[in-house]
């Protein structure tokens, strides 16, 4: 327990010291010359650049300048370097939540477009997509097994098969990713289950892995059968037609992250982050960004959620995750299932 | 002099519009101190329902934390800061301390102001990154390293939904208070009316008073006003008595006056008879037309200390007009013969009756005769009419003299008397006797001239 928490410390004072955050992929929307938009987020580049180019064209004034970083890059760009960026985009609700509640959103008034009150906090912080987690399979591994409805299923099936998922299954390294660190908090949160199938992922030797795209590409290879806790959109951008991948959204539950957008208090253009977020909220935009999760997060503009989506609301309940100890305690059980004697 | 912080509101300024005015600002007064207390009260009620809430959120928070073997376990109850922030979506803060080191949380939380103690949360404000905050902490003692250790748990947030309802409350109670002032201020105009209404009326009942009523005021007026109607009263009282003083002393001086000069007009007459020296038998004819006027004006103070006597306060009585008119022309019959004017009377066989003062009526009626026949030429003729027009008996009295200048419309004054009189002696009390008379029975007297020649004195009086 000490140790995790020196090691924790340890990190952020090393991470604290390095000056300059890790940038995965930049790109600039619209023409040279007028103002620039400076934008962070986690959001695959690929996926949202018919959104940014939109917005572009029709502002021919305005520049974007797209960064995408890890969602903990991008909290600790803001928080700590107090990086200077017009908009603040990302899927961790946890550590969006935490930026705007200690102060580094600044009270913005954007076109709301009917955005759902779950969906946003004060004037501060606004979601932008409903992101549903899935489950992805490869029919191929799975072979003549029946596709597993519920988390027991899985675990079921897990356990019966263990030669053919062995080094097979794959998900998010909490130690690294923001967002898969959050998904394993409400997954504990939500289901006393979830540790037993933690466990036959741990027995199984599951990979991990930072990023959903990454864990896509391996399914598509055949190097992995099961990948657990995708976000939907990249499912949909990676896979759009492949016959060979099944999205399970189990009965059970399935979460719906939303992804949420702010202005921060030193952005140097706020009134070009505001519109941006203006134009993410349209009906335009929304309709793109819905067609590629599959669910609408402004009623009228996609599919509605099913009914055993859980969208988790954007309020200072999520405090309690980015807890230091809780965090910590949390990784730890994870660790222990993970790696098993 | 001026009041001060009151405009307008000097000894000389309507006492209406300062009551108006005092009720509005008392008005706005209370308005304010409501608007005040409703914003208090409110504070404090949202204040404490709010602690409540948060002192129940650092309670349950501090029982999430508990000893295990692997070393403190610290739950954090999502439900407790999901419901925290709901009302006006707060800002939340919080940190886990043993002793004075941060475990988890937020560092550099403002500090309580005493240590929590007991199974009580300690709440107190303070100022952290850039908001106010409200903070509660509770302490508990954990095992921990085979040590007793005493953890402190704070739990801040912001106060944005309290400072919104407050707001709210605050703007209600401003709006209400805007209506409240709105109506206070025709209500304060017409408490201010009916606070002056009995002033207007006793004013009135004395203004509507006539000229010569010094009866005393029997006007119901509030208590607050009864030292005033008794000093007007009293004021009157004495008014009265110093009038009735002068005309008494009129009156006997005038009595004095004319019993002495009858007795020397009779030693005149028996004088100018006796001597046959003609310087002075005109001596004595100057001396005896002196004595006359003497004699005439003494008794028309008499009558004029009679009629202002009289008119304060009569009982009219039913009389025929002509028959005072009549008798009237009989007792001037030998003074007109004496100058060769002939009195032509018309319309008094005809009953007039009126409601009157026989002796002031009569005084009048001599007087009007006594000034035609005084400013008549010698053979002329002086008319006398007395006709009823319109519910009016109205007395004609038309001579053929100087009539009047151009300009003297007004011989009613004591003592006045007109521009041309010339060679006639004369008070100037005359007509004003008469003029006293036709105010005090509600009729009117007008001299004036006629276009041809002479003058139209006439004298009008309602029919009974």
């Amino acid at each position: 327990m000490r140790q995790i928490l020196a090691a924790i410390v340890l990190t952020a004072l090393l991470g604290g010291a390095a000056a300059a955050f890790e940038v995965e992929k930049e790109q600039v929307f619209g023409p040279e010359g007028g103002e620039e938009i400076r934008v962070i987020s986690t959001t695959d580049l690929e996926s949202i650049a018919g959104v940014m180019q939109g917005f572009a064209e029709d502002n021919p004034g305005q520049r974007v300048r797209y960064l995408q970083a890890s969602s903990m890059e991008l909290f600790r760009a803001v928080s700590e370097e107090l990086a200077e960026f017009d908009l603040v985009m990302s899927s961790a609700m946890d550590l969006q939540m935490k930026l705007a509640n200690d102060g580094f959103a600044a009270s913005v008034d954007p076109r709301r477009n009917g955005l759902p009150s779950w969906a946003q906090w004060r004037d501060q912080l606004f979601g932008v997509a409903l992101e549903p987690v899935l489950t992805l399979a490869s029919r191929q591994a799975l072979g003549d097994l029946p596709v597993p409805r519920t988390r027991r299923d899985l675990i079921a099936m897990l356990r019966e098969y263990p030669d053919r998922f062995d080094r097979r299954i794959a998900s998010y390294d909490p130690q690294t990713s923001g967002v898969g660190y959050f998904l394993i908090s409400q997954d504990s949160q939500q289901s006393e289950g979830f540790w037993r199938l933690a466990e036959v992922m741990g027995r199984l030797n599951a990979r991990l892995f930072c990023c959903s795209g990454e864990m896509i590409e391996e399914l598509r290879a055949g190097q992995v059968a099961v990948a657990y806790n995708v976000v939907a959109s990249y499912a949909a951008r990676y896979a759009p037609d492949d016959p060979d991948l099944v999205r399970l959204a189990l009965e059970d539950y399935t979460f719906a992250i939303i992804r949420s957008a702010l202005v921060p208090r030193n952005a140097p253009n706020p009134e070009g982050g505001t519109a941006l977020l203006s134009y993410l909220l349209s009906d335009e935009a929304q309709r793109v960004v819905a067609a590629a999760s599959g669910v609408a997060l402004i009623p009228g503009t996609g599919a509605e959620p099913s009914v055993h989506m859980r969208p988790i609301r954007l309020d200072t309940g999520l405090l309690v995750y980015d807890d230091r100890l809780r965090r910590a305690g949390l990784l730890a059980e994870w660790n222990a299932a993970m790696v098993q004697p | 002099m001026k009041a001060p912080g009151f405009p307008g509101l000097g000894a000389q300024a309507s006492l209406r519009r300062r009551l108006a005015v005092q009720f509005i600002l008392l008005s706005a007064l209370l308005v304010l101190a409501l608007f005040l207390a409703i914003r208090f009260t409110s504070e404090r009620a949202s204040r404490a329902s709010q602690d409540a809430m948060l002192g129940a959120a650092v309670i349950s928070v501090g029982d999430g934390v508990r000893a295990a073997d692997e070393g403190l376990v610290f739950d954090l109850p999502y439900a407790t800061f999901s419901m925290l922030g709901a009302m006006g979506e707060e800002r939340i803060f919080y940190s886990l301390s043993i002793g004075s080191r941060v475990i988890t949380g937020y560092e550099g939380l403002p500090p309580p102001p005493a240590p929590p103690a007991g199974l009580t949360p300690v709440f107190w404000g303070g100022d952290y990154r850039g908001s106010h905050l409200r903070l509660a902490a509770i302490t508990r003692q954990v095992l921990l390293d085979d040590a007793m250790q005493e953890i402190t748990v704070v739990l801040g947030q912001t106060r944005y939904g309290q400072a919104a309802i407050a707001r709210d409350t605050a703007r209600s109670a401003l709006w209400i208070g805007l209506v409240l002032l709105l109506l206070a201020g025709p209500l304060a105009w017409w408490a201010a009316r009916m606070v002056i209404r009995p002033v207007d009326r006793l004013a009135g009942a004395v203004t509507r008073r006539g000229p010569h009523d010094l009866r005393p005021l029997r006007h119901p007026a509030p208590r607050e006003l009864q030292p005033f109607v008794a000093a007007l009263n009293g004021f009157i009282a004495r008014l009265r008595g110093a009038l009735q003083m002068a005309e008494t002393f009129i009156f006997e001086a005038a009595h004095r006056i004319r019993t002495p000069l009858s007795l020397v007009r009779s030693e005149a007459e028996l004088a100018l008879a006796e001597t046959s020296d003609e310087a002075t038998r005109q001596r004595l004819r100057r001396m005896l037309r002196a004595i006359g006027e003497s004699s005439r004006s003494a008794s028309q103070i008499l009558d004029h200390a009679m009629v202002v006597y009289r008119s304060d306060q009569f009982a009219a009585a039913p009389l025929d007009l002509s028959q005072l008119v009549q008798a009237a022309l009989r007792a001037m019959q030998p003074l007109a013969e004496m100058r060769d004017i002939e009195l032509c009377p018309d319309g008094l066989d005809r009953a007039c009756p009126v409601l009157g003062d026989e002796r002031m009526l009569e005084a009048a009626i001599r007087n009007i005769l006594d000034n035609a026949l005084k400013y008549s030429d010698p053979e002329g003729r002086v008319t006398v009419t007395l006709a009823q027009r319109d519910g009016r008996a109205m007395l004609e009295v038309l001579d053929e003299g100087r009539g009047l200048a151009p300009g003297d419309h007004d011989l009613g004054g004591r003592f006045r008397r007109g521009s041309n009189v010339g060679n006639v002696v004369g008070s100037g009390l005359g007509l004003t006797i008469v003029g006293e008379v036709a105010d005090a029975h509600g009729g009117e007297f007008h001299l004036t001239s006629r276009p041809e020649k002479g003058s139209c004195a006439r004298f009008s009086l309602p029919l009974s």
